[in-house]
């Protein structure tokens, strides 16, 4: 999905004593790039309300009241003040919406987490070692990639059934082949260089050459990667809740709130729909740009002549 | 011919690949029994349609069987429609294929004008305009977009269609070409909403691909050579650059298919499009898994397939590509 955003082999490899320096460059350019700064803010408001959501809810988010069933924005019931609105149950939008955070941010972080472990290995042992084990590593990869993921994900879900676990784990299973490709070129390079030479001269275990004089150089574009990747994960899982797919009913998803809207599609109450989308698409628009920011960051050359 | 013969192989080796995936899938669960039974099902029935389908034997042994029912079109029964799951698959197929397409002509048709006209006014605030929409665009749900389409175009405004489907691949395949052109106007007016739903990240991704590619062909010697002989600045554009700033999109058409048929299955659901994707809906919600697994291998056929026609035509376009 984010092919073209990949930043190539091309990222160098810098020593990482120059840290510090390294910190207040990226402070200064996220400073003066403006909009990076703004998805940060906007992905802390989300992180936050993921974190507290259930100290700063107004209302109970199952809370079924009959009486203010689908109530306007900014109508006041006897619990507090319905800021959103309320559903076809009268449940309170706006406490919905806060506890969904919780759900979209902690699929896509840990998504990427399992597909990027399995894929960062996949890609180091394919690179490191390279030949047959190689190819077959390659090859289920564009097997995978030869293959709407999406259908493969319905599938699943439809036989093991709705589950956090179960969506992390596969949405995170779609993720490893673009993790190992990148890792596997990096690894291709970085192999032949003096200083990974040097650690094998020394006689450190292949293990320990591998993990620590190999990753921590690939470190930089696996974030840029990572951050497109939460952005479409974070997509998928909407779709996949919005299929009915994702967590049980009674977890509250901006996808899953996306589907109950279907019913009131009708009634004309925008509400329903319209904040949950907007939450889906303020969270991974900020996702979209940060990795943008970070691309041009790390690689200048891959600048999109903004 | 070799390339031909290696791509066609490699097709082979997905699709055995999707098959084997769908077959274990459905071993995943533990006892693949229990998603055929009901939930008051007796020992007695489970045992029964355990042995019945198949499950009691051995893995290998049930792949092959798998195997050889699917050759010959058999997913065994709908559980809720009680027929042969293909046919029901197959009766859907063409209006997905017809959202497919138009998504992907949209996809293409839209989006380089619009990286093109990006690209000339660099900088300006056509450009910045161009590139907001395009970064909002790929960071909005399809579904979400379809929803919020009815809403305001069709329910507020009465501007579109919110549903409903004219068939014109369907006509088309039983031979009657006069009725399926004759309701092609038609067609496309339904097509047009749900188009735009599913196709509107595709436009986004290309409009930024073009944009990108078309301010790196600008710069290039035969740009300016072309300028310098005096051609007009639009056959300079249409003629010289984009003829290659559009290749970084073209290579993208196979893998697009894939993408856009994923977004197909979800927005039909939204605009109660009678496609697939309604299908494997309403069989998620009854747990029919013949459907889902006959849908999911028909999909990956339909898919492997676009993407073989897609890079022949692309060896036959470009001959330095010899994969």
């Amino acid at each position: 999905m984010t092919t073209e955003t990949l930043p190539g082999p091309a990222v160098a490899a810098k020593p990482i004593s120059n840290r510090r320096r390294e910190m207040r460059r990226a402070m200064r350019s996220l400073v003066a790039a403006r909009w990076p700064l703004v998805a940060i803010f906007v992905l802390l408001c989300v992180a936050f309300a993921a974190i507290f959501g259930p100290w700063i809810s107004p209302m109970d988010p199952n809370r079924q009241n009959i009486m203010l069933r689908l109530a306007d924005p900014m109508t006041a019931g006897r619990q507090g003040m319905m800021y959103l609105g309320s559903d076809g149950l009268g449940r309170d939008v706006f406490s919905r919406l806060l506890y969904g955070a919780r759900v979209s941010l902690l699929v896509g972080i840990c998504a990427i987490m399992v597909g990027g472990t399995i894929g960062v290995i996949a890609g180091l042992v394919s690179g490191y070692f390279g030949g047959w084990i190689d190819d077959v590593i390659m090859r289920l990869g564009d097997i995978q990639l030869a293959f709407p993921f999406i259908l493969l994900a319905i599938m699943f879900l439809v036989i093991l059934g709705p589950g956090v676990m179960n969506i992390i784990i596969v949405l995170g299973i779609g993720q490893w082949v673009t993790y190992a490709r990148i890792v596997r070129a990096q690894t291709l390079s970085l192999r032949e260089k003096e200083f990974v030479e040097a650690a094998r001269a020394l006689g450190d275990p292949t293990v320990l050459v591998i993990f620590r004089t190999i990753l921590p150089n690939i470190v930089a574009p696996l974030t840029v990667i990572a951050s497109f990747n939460v952005a479409s994960v974070i997509l998928s899982e909407a779709s996949l809740s919005f299929l009915g797919l994702g967590v049980p009913p009674n977890v509250p998803t901006w996808g899953a709130m996306l589907a109950d809207s279907r019913d009131q599609l009708m009634a004309n109450k925008w509400w329903l729909a319209f904040f949950p989308g907007m939450a889906i698409v303020m969270t991974v628009l900020s996702f979209n740009i940060l990795g943008d920011w970070l691309r041009d960051f790390l690689d200048p050359r891959l600048k999109t002549n903004a | 011919m070799t390339f031909i013969i290696r791509r066609l192989l490699q097709s082979l080796v997905v699709i055995i690949g999707v098959t084997l995936i769908t077959f274990l899938a459905l071993q995943m669960s533990g006892d693949p029994t229990y998603l055929y039974v009901s939930e008051r099902a007796t020992e007695e029935e489970i045992i029964q349609t355990r042995a019945a389908l198949g499950f009691d034997r051995p893995l290998h042994e049930q792949y092959l069987t798998f195997i050889g029912k699917l050759v010959q079109g058999d997913f065994g029964n709908s559980l809720s429609y009680k027929r042969p799951a293909l046919g029901a698959v197959l009766e859907a197929l063409p209006a997905t294929i017809e959202l497919t397409l138009f998504a992907m002509m949209l996809a293409i048709v839209v989006a380089i004008p619009l990286g093109v006209a990006a690209a000339l006014n660099r900088g300006t605030p056509v450009d910045g305009s161009i590139m907001t929409v395009a970064m909002a665009g790929q960071s909005i749900p399809s579904f979400w977009l379809g929803i919020m389409m009815i809403m305001f175009l069709g329910l507020q405004m009465r501007f579109l269609p919110i549903s409903g489907h004219v068939p014109f691949i369907m006509p088309l395949v039983q031979g009657d070409v006069v009725r399926a052109f004759s309701q092609l106007p038609q067609a496309l007016y339904y097509l047009i909403m749900p188009g735009f739903a599913v196709a509107f990240y595709s436009i986004s991704r290309n409009a930024r691909l073009v944009r990108s590619s078309m301010l790196e062909v600008l710069g290039q010697d035969y740009v300016r050579t072309a300028r310098a002989k005096g051609i007009s600045e639009t056959a300079v554009v249409i003629r010289h650059a984009l003829r290659n700033a559009w290749l970084p999109v073209v290579t993208m058409i196979g893998l697009e298919f894939g993408f856009l048929l994923g977004g197909v299955v979800v927005v039909e659901m939204v605009f109660s499009w009678p496609g697939i994707g309604r299908l494997i809906f309403n069989a998620i919600n009854q747990r029919d898994i013949p459907v889902v697994q006959a849908a999911v291998v028909i999909l990956a056929l339909v898919f492997i397939t676009l993407n073989l026609i897609v890079d022949l035509i692309y060896a036959k376009i470009d001959p330095r590509v010899k994969l």
